[in-house]
């Protein structure tokens, strides 16, 4: 069960007010007539799986029924930020310090610190990429 | 029989308050403030239960939430059995009825126990998987029989008398456990002002004070508790909940908490003098901090046949003898790793009864606890264990040998000791279960030869289980977390409080002793136990590192360590640490499993709440619910909504069927007039200037030039062309709109609108707001509404003025309503929308002047079946997210030369969804009138082909057609709007095989005459 | 009766000139669910109706809806989230919904009036305004145990502290959803919606049986 803070309530709401919306920042083509049918395939079923921080859209459906954006940590569920729609997020896997404080791998396979030896160095700098 | 092991005087329990229970058919009696558990040691009950696997004779071992064995079903009726309570943990009350869980016919003599006897070559680890792999469809057979053998307790058969609940609490400080840290914890962050929540799962806050031999400040340390307990319960910022185990820690600091409000008074709420209240109570807290002081669980030795009834936890036995003044034997041989057991050597000899010796595993112990045993005349065998048990149903003697722990052998003569009673401690594990439900992993600290919890956001271990074992440093850590608690809560002037003084005292630091060498190897010696609810042994786990499981996940599961209602509480440290010395590795090399909630069983009535029964989910309702209840409606669910399914109606003394309701109704509405309750349609006020533009993008067919006045039906897509939703909409104003949506759909269809103006066209100025409940829709239709609406309303029904997909504001019966002439059913319809509290007054006058024509309610049977003789979908039946509008044959209904790409167009040019062999929407004419096709059933093009058939499409909707007087139905057929007339196949599972004609989905009326009339 | 305005909106009055039945939403479950009867012992719970008001939902700019709501309620629009605010009698309310979404409750009949006054005032501002009075209702809930009956029914945060007089929000109530607010220190009030409010009163019944309860 997540406390999530919307950003248009200004407050921490329980879960069940909101929905997942899946990935954030999608973009519709602006013309579709005139993509591929690869390019949209690619806008209608792919999507990011990373493991670490992620950004993805919710609504807080039982509330104030506005869409908002959330950066997430899918390993520790951690939540790192909200912003509402339009915004862009200050936090990102790009970030080395981020990378290093949340301590798991990014979408590249970087740094990872769960699993059977937490406090292990040598397993963090042997799986760094 | 008589309490044998009740000391005279001590514990904390009342002797003026004798309690009857009953344990496996026999009486016995016990005393308030005695646990199940405690009361049976007093009555020397040796046997409590049958192990799992070996069926061997299994006695109380713990004294808290760890306790393996002593799991038993509780309940005196068969409404109010219980299974997997701890006796542990149960709150002994006049009248009690408990059983064993395991055992057939019973305990003392089991029927499956000569399977543990004829030993471990029996049954080795995965043994279950080994010997009843196949045939795999077998599995559920031999599962039956297992678990009859193994027995793992029962559910009621009968309905719960009791109700249960939930409560949501928010806190700035969750106080988990109220032992001496998480009482000083609660202190300091109550008096600095914060929301403290303290829970604690025993009958009695206090923790380790309540049996200690220390004090605090000079008197004993339960003084302290009460006067700590008594300042808390006195703050209004406090909740106190004792008798609530944490169980659950989740996200975001979220903490279930359960509640036992009645189950240790008596065996329902009512018999326990509170009825109407809940037995049990879900807490479900979101807390800003959690103070984990969980404190520790001991870890007992692994020698071999550490299970016999008599083997015991040493903190656990002084638990029993300090607070409950019960002393479970007669003579006492202690074998530990470390000082602090030694105080239940001093406690058993104060009890009046014999310790035979002291067997301490290090060299040279030398400490104050030491002294004091040896000062009290206790034999006191250094550098040895106890490495055997001796016994049948309990416990006769001790084999006692030096060990080398380098080398892990005995060395020396083997001492035999005669005892009924071996107390062992190999050490303290910290209760870290519940900082690992959050996903953390735990950290070993090999200083305190345990597992600490590791980092959780917002979390703050303290006192044992954060690995501070003495009581001043127990305290003082949980002081200063609770202090920490409150700063980070924003208290900002959160002070230190002054703690009680403490007796210091000198302890001589503990060896790691986890499994005890045997003169014989572990595969060769008595079974040696290290999970004994789950009946592991040393032995399984040596066999399955050799048989090449290294991961300790996968010994976990080939061997069921940790396993079940257990989760490991005794069994996973010397688990691990046995791998360990298997697989020659470390024990955090190895690491540990993961603990998942629950940490305790939760009854499942706590889990449900009061979301059962008439509660479980909400009905709605439309505004003329009454009315249909008292006519006798039949009730179809909707989503959550209760429309009506048809109107049954009293024909020669009797009630019409179904199929009789419906051919009565759809007749009615063919022939006369039939009134449908429309109201849960969904409906949407769409409000601004880019109304129409907006619209345009989300509806597949063209909006520009729908007039004031005007309806129109639209088809809307998702962005993969699939049709999501249906419905018309009406131009009320060059920016004004109201749509309707399906009745499942109308939630789903407000967010879409939302999710697409939010996040793609935020320029566009338009607003949509749900008046789906201020609107109550009643639909007349057939031949005769026009005729039946016209004596009620000022509007000119004349059918020029007031066209087919037209809609206008008039009064019916006086009340002001929005009329639109839109049809489902393909008669003449009229729409009547009125503001919902009105509704009951014009629906009774609907029927007070519908009288003359037969007006007929029809509920959503017919409905379904009107439509689909017209051949109109419902989506979500016709429709299952795959069908695009083509695929209907809806291309009247596509604007492809519309500006806007809208929402599904770019998708309909996708070689998958321009294949000539999709699934197209036609209409089925069984050969046989009489057949009425399965909804749901596979249509094949050659109906003798063998088994598996090559399958073509599938019928959506089939009903009887009590105009046409046969069966018809819709279907999805691949190329169906190419293969009119031609015949197809619908083989049933009974072996029947139906024929039908593919024809045109439009039944009745094709040219749509009898709608425009 | 209607009318189409200069903002191209068509406006409909729902109010009859006559006297027909009305019913609130909650005729049906007053019939079929009566309240456990007091045993003429003190009711922890008080639950009553304010029935058949006037509910407008306003969506638009708050700049062009305050200064529209100040000169046809005299009430200024609250712009914090979450804040509900009262005339001076407290009859009538505004209620902050979402960044542009305010929920007004007036007494019954003068909805229609204000509807079309509101849209005068707004000119050719963008902003919608909807008549949803047949769609929800108000109940109130008051009494020694009315914040325990809270807290076994919603997981928002239901402390003085947290919850203070002049705020309102839209949570989960049960298995639906509530506009829940506190208007006094002794009282709160739950605007349902029309189709949940049966559910939401043989809830609150049931979660206020051990307190006792006072529907009368």
């Amino acid at each position: 069960m997540f406390y999530i803070f919307c950003p248009y309530c200004k407050e921490h709401r329980e879960e069940e007010e909101f929905h997942a919306r899946g990935q954030a920042h999608l973009m519709r083509p602006a013309d579709p007539d005139n993509t591929t049918d690869e390019e949209w395939g690619d806008y209608l079923f792919f999507r990011n799986n990373p493991r670490g921080i992620h950004h993805e859209m919710w609504v807080h459906s039982v509330g104030c029924r506005k869409f908002f954006n959330i950066t997430r940590n899918t390993v520790t569920y951690e939540i790192l930020e909200t912003y509402p729609m339009g915004e862009q997020p200050t936090i990102t896997a790009d970030i080395p310090s981020v990378r290093h404080e949340q301590g798991v791998q990014a979408a590249d396979g970087g740094w990872q610190t769960v699993g059977a030896r937490p406090e292990s160095k040598a397993l963090n700098e042997e799986t760094s990429s | 029989m008589t309490q044998n092991n009740r000391i005279a005087a001590g514990g904390r329990v009342d002797r003026s308050q004798v309690l009857e229970f009953t344990f496996n058919g026999q009486r016995y009696q016990g005393l308030k403030g005695d646990t199940l558990a405690s009361a049976l040691l007093a009555n020397g009950v040796n046997i409590v239960n049958r192990s799992f696997k070996y069926s061997r004779a299994r006695g109380i071992v713990a004294a808290g939430a760890e306790e393996p064995n002593a799991v038993v079903q509780l309940g005196a009726r068969d409404d109010t059995q219980v299974p997997n309570v701890r006796a542990t943990q149960q709150g002994l009350y006049n009248g009690l009825v408990a059983r064993s869980t395991n055992g057939w016919p019973n305990v003392q003599r089991d029927v499956m126990s000569w399977v543990g006897r004829l030993g471990g070559g029996f049954m080795p680890p995965g043994f279950y998987y080994k010997t009843f792999m196949a045939p795999a469809s077998m599995w559920m057979t031999y599962e039956k029989y297992i678990r009859m053998g193994a027995g793992l307790g029962r559910a009621p058969t009968e309905s719960d008398p009791d109700i249960y609940d939930h409560m949501h609490h928010h806190c700035d400080v969750m106080v988990i456990g109220a032992g001496p840290a998480g009482l000083a914890a609660a202190l300091s962050a109550a008096r600095a002002g914060a929301r403290v929540i303290l829970c604690d799962e025993q009958e009695e806050m206090g923790g380790s004070l309540l049996d200690s031999r220390e004090t605090l400040d000079g008197v004993s340390a339960s003084r302290w508790v009460e006067q700590t307990v008594k300042e808390l319960g006195a703050m209004d910022n406090v909740t106190l909940l004792p008798r609530t185990t944490a169980n659950g820690y989740h996200d975001h600091n979220f903490v279930t908490l359960h509640e036992r409000r009645t189950e240790h008074l008596a065996d329902t709420a009512r018999e326990a003098g509170f009825p109407g209240e809940s037995r049990a109570r879900l807490h479900r807290v979101r807390a800003r901090q959690v103070i984990l002081s969980s404190g520790t669980h001991e870890r007992p030795l692994v020698y071999a046949n550490n299970d016999l009834p008599g083997n015991m936890l040493a903190g656990a036995i002084s638990t029993y003898i300090r607070r409950y003044a019960v002393v479970p034997g007669n003579s006492l041989v202690l074998s530990t790793s470390n000082d602090h057991a030694y105080r239940t050597a001093l406690d058993w000899k104060e009890a009046g009864r014999k310790v035979v010796a002291i067997v301490d595993a290090r060299a040279n112990p030398d400490s104050d606890l030491v002294r004091q045993a040896r000062d009290n005349g206790i034999r006191v065998i250094t550098g040895s264990a106890v490495i055997e048990a001796r016994g049948g149903q309990r416990v006769t003697g001790a084999r006692v040998c030096a060990i080398d722990l380098d080398r892990f052998v005995v060395t020396g003569k083997i001492e035999e000791l005669e005892c009924d009673t071996i107390a062992s401690s190999g050490g303290y594990s910290p209760v870290i279960h519940l900082s690992s439900h959050t996903g953390t992993r735990p950290v070993w600290n090999e200083e305190l030869l345990g597992f600490v919890p590791g980092k959780v956001k917002g979390m703050h271990a303290a006192g044992g289980v954060a690995g501070h074992y003495a009581l001043s440093e127990t305290l003082a850590d949980g002081a200063r977390a609770g202090r920490q608690a409150a700063l980070e809560s924003g208290f900002n002037d959160a002070q230190e409080i002054v703690l009680p003084a403490t007796r210091a005292r000198r302890d001589a630091p503990a060896c790691a002793l986890y499994q005890v060498p045997h003169e014989k190897s572990a595969l060769r010696a008595p079974k040696q136990f290290v999970d004994l609810q789950n009946d592991v042994t040393a032995a399984g786990i040596e066999v399955a590192t050799r048989e090449g499981f290294e991961s300790i996940e996968h010994v976990k599961r080939y061997t069921a360590l940790g396993f079940g209602t257990d989760q490991g509480k005794l069994g996973n440290i010397n688990g691990m640490a046995i791998a360990a010395r298997c697989l020659d590795r470390s024990i955090p090399e190895v690491g540990t499993t993961v603990f998942r909630p629950n940490y305790t069983p939760v009854t499942f009535g706590a889990i449900v709440g009061r979301h059962c029964g008439e509660l479980f989910d909400p009905e709605r309702y439309t505004a003329l619910h009454e009315w249909h209840v008292e006519n006798g409606a039949e009730f179809e669910d909707v989503g959550q909504w209760k429309r009506p399914w048809y109107f049954p109606r009293m024909v020669n003394g009797k009630k019409e069927t179904m199929h009789e309701a419906v051919a009565r109704e759809c007749l009615a509405v063919r022939e006369g007039v039939g009134i449908l309750d429309a109201s849960t349609l969904g409906k949407i006020d769409i409000q601004g200037p880019d109304a129409r533009e907006f619209l345009g993008r989300v509806y597949t067919n063209k909006w520009a030039k729908l007039d004031v006045g005007r309806v129109r039906y639209g088809l809307m897509c998702k962005d993969d062309g699939m049709l999501m939703d249906d419905g018309t909409t009406s131009c009320l104003g060059e920016n004004h709109f109201l749509m309707t949506t399906t009745t499942g759909g109308a939630a789903g269809v407000l967010e879409w609108l939302e999710l697409w103006h939010q996040t793609e066209w935020p320029e566009l100025q338009v607003y949509f707001n749900s008046v789906t409940d201020h609107w109550a829709t009643m639909t007349v239709t057939g031949p005769d509404a026009r005729k039946l609406l016209s004596e009620l309303t000022d509007l000119d029904l004349d059918k020029e003025q007031f066209k087919f997909m037209d809609w206008r504001d008039a009064t019916v019966a006086d009340v002001p309503a929005r009329i639109f002439r839109i049809s489902f059913t393909g008669e003449l319809a009229f729409e009547i929308n009125v503001q919902a509290n009105y509704a009951m007054h014009v629906w009774k006058k609907l029927f007070e002047h519908g009288e003359k024509y037969n007006l007929t309610p029809y509920g959503t049977e017919t409905m379904h079946v009107l439509r689909a003789e017209k051949g109109l979908i419902i989506v979500g039946q016709d429709t299952d997210g795959s069908v695009t509008p083509e695929d209907l044959g809806m291309q009247w209904a596509i604007g492809y030369d519309k500006p806007f790409p809208w929402i599904g167009k770019r998708a309909l040019s996708r070689p998958d969804t321009r294949r000539q062999d999709r699934k197209q929407f036609v209409g089925l004419k069984p050969k046989d009138p009489s057949v009425v096709l399965e909804e749901g059933a596979q249509i094949v093009f050659d109906g003798k082909q063998s088994i598996p058939m090559d399958m073509k499409g599938h019928v959506t909707s089939s009903y009887y057609s009590a105009s046409l007087k046969h069966g018809f139905a819709l279907a999805v057929v691949m190329g169906g709007h190419e293969r009119m007339g031609q015949t197809v196949y619908i083989p049933m599972t009974d072996g029947t095989v139906h024929e039908a004609e593919i024809v045109s989905p439009v039944f009745i009326d094709p040219k749509g005459a009898r709608q425009h009339v | 009766m209607s009318n189409l305005s200069v903002s191209n909106v068509r406006e409909f009055n729902t109010q009859p000139e006559g006297n027909p039945l009305v019913e609130s939403p909650l005729a049906w479950s007053y019939r079929h669910h009566p309240a456990p009867r007091g045993n003429g012992q003190h009711a922890g719970v008080v639950l009553r109706e304010k029935a058949l008001l006037g509910h407008l939902v306003l969506r638009g700019g708050a700049i062009a809806l305050d200064e529209a709501v100040r000169q046809t309620l005299g009430i200024s629009l609250p712009s914090k989230p979450n804040a509900l605010a009262f005339d001076d009698n407290g009859e009538r309310s505004i209620q902050w919904i979402s960044p542009d979404e305010w929920l007004v409750i007036v007494p019954g009949g003068e909805e229609f009036a204000l509807e079309s006054a509101l849209r005068k005032a707004l000119g050719d501002a963008h902003a919608s305004i909807v008549n949803a009075s047949g769609g929800q209702t108000v109940l109130t809930l008051s009494g020694d145990n009315a914040r325990e009956v809270l807290m076994k029914s919603t997981s928002y945060d239901v402390h003085p502290s947290a919850f203070p007089v002049g705020k309102g929000v839209t949570t989960v109530f049960a298995k639906a959803t509530v506009i829940l607010r506190r208007p006094s220190e002794t009282h709160w009030e739950l605007v349902v919606r029309r189709s949940f409010a049966d559910y939401c009163y043989r809830w609150l019944l049931d979660a206020s049986a051990e307190y006792g309860i006072d529907t009368q």
